[in-house]
């Protein structure tokens, strides 16, 4: 097949993907949008098969057949509340995919046939524009550099969100010196990359570059905690486009440069959507802490006396005679596994005539949209999940507010507290409501570690215990009466 | 370098389309939005047949080549099959 038909094959897969991200505009088309998108990459991959490059076929087949078992294997049995595990896996693959091909490129030039890394190391003879003629060469191999620099650090970091987002690592560590530590690992991967392209025949300059990048992607993500999660993997999700996008650079390819930076921008809107729901600057969620208060706030002093708490067949006697109930999840409903039980607490309310909607603050859970899968998942129509600004101006009508694991997108003092480290942050206003019920284990602070004034209020009511045994009691209770 | 320009010109454009595109992507959808990227981002599986199909490189080229065929076909079947199950739930009312 002709380089030409080829290209404009690949032209024909850019415009499937284009219109398939067109289709996640609305539910309704999504799920045609989605078809269209994988058509673009099936006609891509034939395409490129039909190549007359393509002629040794053990490698595609081995690897082919094993990704796709486990890439099959991992979409069909992932739980929905895992979904952030599992887009933190596809973004490391993809840093990996565009890491490997990046380092095939770079030793199919230099040729080696080493037996062993020590051989590798030795530098061999290259004619000056073996990565191309003059200006060429250099620009292909600062895209090699920077596609196994970009490839290496999602890989890695990808790992250990899922590690961290799994419970596989629990604490936060840095390294010594914190951001400073990560901007020597980075300035040294820089230089490393730019001996690559001073001197390209020395192996030894890529193997420090990809050492470095790993390191990187370690220890940018491991001292970042939980609730940030949303940010760090929208972060990555661009990055693994930005990878791939930066291969096309190498390979001289169009529909990795337009995929990739659909990509791209893809993760770094959500990134930047993350980072206002929660009024932090991306520097601020990646290199800072959260801010520590001015002065320590006793939560004792905001709790002691006045928080009520509640049993469930009291709550449903309050349900009874409520006209409009919103439900606000966070991630302990996740945790809970309790979106089945809410659903049917829902039906419930609904049945008697009242109207339920649901209020989802953007970083609810960990990672962009978790929420609204979960709901999903249990049935709850989309239409009935509502956006925060669009919820908020609705408290005020509202006689009842079910706050399901959630704490911190709740707290007043982001609203009130000048001072407060979540101060500014754009919050669900449920303590509009006439009254509002809080199903939670504890009182122990979200992952800001600051108490919730809300939890003290006259019109609060604490329910303790187990997010689904407490939502099914409350509807058992409710369908009694 | 005529060439460079024009994949230059590709890619800024491509990232200016994105923008408006993405923005457009109501909250609801964020997580498949994600993981159809992952899918898209699998791409790389053009790269990777390349590199893991060419005859004449060493061995070392082709096991990188393998690993990248087997990191994209993850993203590639994984991204999609996820996307779709996750937009079928959306689907029913």
């Amino acid at each position: 097949m002709s380089p030409t038909v080829v290209n404009l094959i690949y032209l024909i897969a850019g415009i499937l993907f284009i219109l398939g991200i067109k289709g996640l505009t609305k539910p309704s088309t999504a799920v045609r949008g989605n078809q269209l998108s994988s058509l673009g990459m099936l006609i891509a991959i034939v395409v490129t098969l039909l190549n007359a490059e393509v002629v040794n076929f053990t490698y595609i087949i081995a690897g082919g057949v094993f990704g796709a078992a486990v890439g099959a294997f991992m979409a069909l049995r992932i739980q929905m509340t895992s979904m952030p595990q599992m887009v933190a896996l596809l973004n490391g693959f993809g840093g990996g995919a565009s890491l490997t091909i990046a380092l095939a490129e770079y030793f199919s030039v230099l040729n080696v046939d080493a037996n062993s890394f020590a051989e590798l190391l030795v530098p061999v003879a290259l004619s000056s524009d073996a990565f191309g003629e003059g200006g060429e060469g250099q620009v292909t191999l600062i895209s090699i550099g920077l596609t196994i620099l970009i490839g290496a650090v999602t890989l890695v970091g990808s790992l250990v969100a899922f590690a961290k987002l799994q419970g596989l690592i629990k604490k936060n560590i840095g390294l010594p010196g914190g951001p400073a530590g990560n901007a020597l690992l980075l300035l040294g991967a820089v230089i490393a990359l730019g001996c690559l392209v001073i001197s390209p025949n020395q192996a030894v300059t890529v193997i420090t570059l990809v050492a470095l990048a790993l390191l990187l992607g370690l220890f940018l993500v491991l001292p970042i905690g939980g609730a940030d999660m949303p940010v760090v993997i929208a972060l990555l999700n661009s990055y693994s486009g930005l990878a791939a996008a930066l291969a096309g650079f190498i390979l001289g390819n169009t529909v990795l440069i337009i995929a990739g930076s659909l990509v791209g921008t893809s993760g770094l809107i959500l990134t930047k959507i993350m980072c206002v729901a929660m009024n932090r600057s991306l520097g601020n969620v990646l290199f800072g802490k959260m801010a520590a208060a001015g002065e320590k706030i006793d939560a004792d002093e905001i709790y002691a006396g006045k928080v009520t708490s509640a049993q469930p067949d009291e709550v449903a006697m309050m349900l009874e005679v409520a006209k409009r109930v919103v439900i606000v999840p966070g991630y302990g409903m996740a945790m809970a596994q309790a979106q089945h039980a809410v659903r049917e607490l829902a039906d419930s309310m609904e049945s008697r005539g009242i109207e339920v909607e649901y209020g989802i603050h953007p970083v609810a859970g960990r990672m962009p949209g978790h929420m609204n899968v979960l709901l999903a998942e249990a049935e709850v129509p989309y239409d009935k999940l509502v956006e925060m600004d669009r919820i908020n101006p609705t408290f005020e009508d509202t006689d009842v507010v079910i706050v399901i694991g959630a704490n911190d997108v709740t707290n007043p003092m982001a609203r009130e507290a000048e001072g407060s480290p979540i101060y500014g942050m754009p919050i669900l206003n449920v303590d509009k409501a006439r009254n509002v019920v809080v199903i939670k284990r504890s009182l122990s602070p979200g992952f800001a570690g600051l108490p919730n004034p809300l939890f003290a209020m006259d019109h609060t009511l604490m329910v303790y215990g187990d997010g689904k045994k407490a939502v099914v009691e409350m509807t058992t209770a409710l369908n009694q009466s | 370098m005529d060439i460079l320009i024009l994949l230059l010109a590709l890619f800024v454009l491509s990232l200016f389309l994105g923008v408006e595109l993405i923005v457009k992507v109501p909250p609801t959808l964020h997580t498949p939005l994600m993981s159809g990227t992952n899918a898209v981002s699998g791409i790389t599986l053009v790269g990777a047949l390349l590199a893991a199909g060419s005859d004449t490189s060493p061995m070392l080229v082709n096991v990188l080549g393998f690993l990248a065929v087997t990191f994209a076909t993850i993203n590639v079947v994984g991204g999609y099959l996820v996307t779709n199950r996750m937009l079928s739930m959306f689907k029913r009312k």
